[in-house]
């Protein structure tokens, strides 16, 4: 199995505020294991990672996710289809109040029935499978600690194996590493690229820094003004298309203000 | 010698400076205002003052007056019917809180279904709040006859339109990325609110419902003064016959079990929260 396909077909977001964040986005995600969205703030990649598993609405287009169209699909459906989707934050959005166990089960939501998960009854496999994962990410000795007792690369770790125990055939990740220090990024980075090699589960992953970029992407895709800068690999970054990339040409000074994405 | 210069507030802090002034006035004229028709008066403060101190104490030429020595001969039947008072809070509160829930989740912008369901949650607490306690007792014994049951309805519907109101405001703030992660794993909605929503408000949840309670113990012990149960009845009765040394044991055991009611549940909130 090699990840799930992705299909984004003139894509566009419009925020109620007016403004917009995708302008018109098409690509295809399928054989790559491990893709970068690269681009500044604004341009439009939280925006398209939450139109992959529906969390957001395209305003117009379609999003293709296998052989389902979940663009216009009625939110059940959606529904299924997130839940092949494992998805890591930026800010880790752990339940702080709850264990690193019980976040970790939340990835089991979708498949349990909701007399269950209201009494928080979990099935011996479930457990068994969330503790597993905890071992996996080298945190089995923190599994019943509550989540804001934790550091911030300790977060990430759970948040990832949250993002495992949907079992999922892709994982998004939004901006995985930019609240870590250094060296806790790249033990994340590392995590991430190691599951996606050993589970052949594809990575779309948003990420700021370009030699973190080179050192992980199969591929990179670059968005800007909420439309694709650049698509192809790690060798295409030369200086010149990084600096164009970030601060534009003569017109920069009258881009629109960054569009900060806030979940509704 | 330098020229002296003269500090000048600018206009818009003189024109602070003279609506805080205004608005001292104002005050003071409202007060004015509604001393007319409610017959504030020191003098009669002053001379009630003696009488109040001997309906206390008693007098000498007349016997049995007084609040002291406490009468103690029927002091089983008043707590056990101070127990009643506090189970009635007990049962008011639950299901206040119990239907405070969900109404709090329609009555959230966060969570409700839909703008109107929010705005029509909403007006339906305010009417739960619009009348106190004692009103809708009388309502309700109206309605189901004398007795505890009327009182734990007229609590319970009272404190849900409270609670409720306090749970939305709770799960108002609640941060919105923990609960697109849990939708993010495909989780329904009743899954988000069970397993994002809840254990944010949770310690809000409790502390207000045992606050709560506190203050349904209070105002238990007058419902009684309209018929519906409790400790109340038994205040209105031994001071209509003038058994004031009755009245005195049963206000003890009232202010007593209210402190320790109060303490109790205090302590429980420190611990919990």
């Amino acid at each position: 199995m090699l990840g799930l396909p992705i299909r984004l077909v003139n894509a566009m977001v419009r925020f109620p505020n007016g403004s917009s964040a995708l302008q018109g986005v098409t690509l295809s995600f399928s054989e790559h294991a491990f893709t970068a969205v690269i681009g500044p703030s604004g341009s439009g990649k939280s925006t398209m990672l939450r139109l992959m598993n529906g969390l957001l609405r395209p305003t117009a287009g379609q999003v293709y996710v296998g052989e389902n169209e979940i663009g216009q699909a009625p939110e059940r459906l959606v529904r299924q289809t997130r839940r092949q989707i494992g998805m890591v934050f930026q800010q880790f959005n752990l339940v702080r109040r709850l264990s690193a166990l019980e976040n970790v089960l939340v990835g089991r939501l979708g498949q349990m029935n909701p007399l269950r998960s209201t009494l928080r009854w979990y099935s011996k496999a479930d457990l068994a499978w969330a503790m597993h994962l905890l071992e996996r990410v080298g945190m089995a000795e923190h599994a019943w600690q509550r989540a804001d007792t934790l550091s911030g690369g300790q977060q990430q770790r759970v948040g990832i194996a949250r993002a495992l125990a949907q079992r999922p055939r892709l994982i998004l990740a939004d901006e995985p590493i930019s609240a870590l220090d250094p060296k806790t990024s790249e033990q994340v980075m590392e995590l991430l690229l190691e599951i996606s090699r050993e589970d052949r589960i594809a990575v779309i992953c948003n990420l700021h820094h370009l030699d973190t970029v080179s050192r992980y992407a199969d591929r990179v895709v670059a968005l800007r003004k909420g439309q694709v800068f650049l698509d192809g690999t790690a060798g295409d970054l030369s200086p010149e298309v990084s600096r164009e990339l970030y601060y534009g040409e003569a017109e920069a000074e009258e881009a629109p203000a960054p569009q900060e994405f806030s979940p509704v | 010698m330098a020229p002296s210069r003269t500090i000048e507030p600018p206009p818009q802090v003189r024109a602070r400076f003279l609506r805080n002034r205004l608005v001292w006035l104002g005050l003071l004229l409202t007060l004015y205002w509604a001393s007319f028709g409610t017959e504030i008066s020191p003098q009669k403060l002053w001379s009630g003052l003696e009488r109040s101190w001997q309906f206390i104490v008693g007098s000498p030429e007349r016997p049995n007056s007084g609040f002291f020595p406490p009468n103690l001969d029927r002091l089983g039947e008043y707590l056990n019917e101070m127990v009643i008072t506090i189970k009635m809070a007990l049962w008011g509160t639950a299901l206040a809180a119990l239907a405070a829930i969900p109404l709090s989740i329609l009555a959230s912008r966060n969570t409700a279904p839909h703008p109107l369901i929010y705005q029509l949650t909403r007006r339906v607490l305010d009417l739960f709040r619009g009348l106190n306690e004692f009103v809708l007792a009388l309502i309700f014994v109206a309605a189901v006859g004398l007795g505890p049951f009327p009182g734990i309805l007229a609590l319970a519907v009272y404190t849900a339109g409270i609670l409720g109101k306090l749970f939305s405001e709770a799960i108002e703030v609640v941060d919105p990325g923990q609960l697109e992660a849990v939708r993010a794993s495909g989780a329904s909605g009743l899954q988000v609110f069970t397993h994002g929503v809840w254990p944010q408000v949770l310690p809000t949840v409790i502390s207000m419902t045992l606050y709560r309670f506190e203050s349904n113990v209070r105002s238990a012990t007058v419902l009684g003064l309209v018929g519906a149960g409790g400790i109340g009845l038994y205040v209105t009765e031994s001071i209509r016959a003038f058994d004031f040394k009755a009245a005195s044991t049963i206000l003890l055991v009232i202010i007593v079990s209210v402190m320790l009611v109060d303490y109790l549940s205090s302590k429980l909130r420190e611990r919990l929260t």
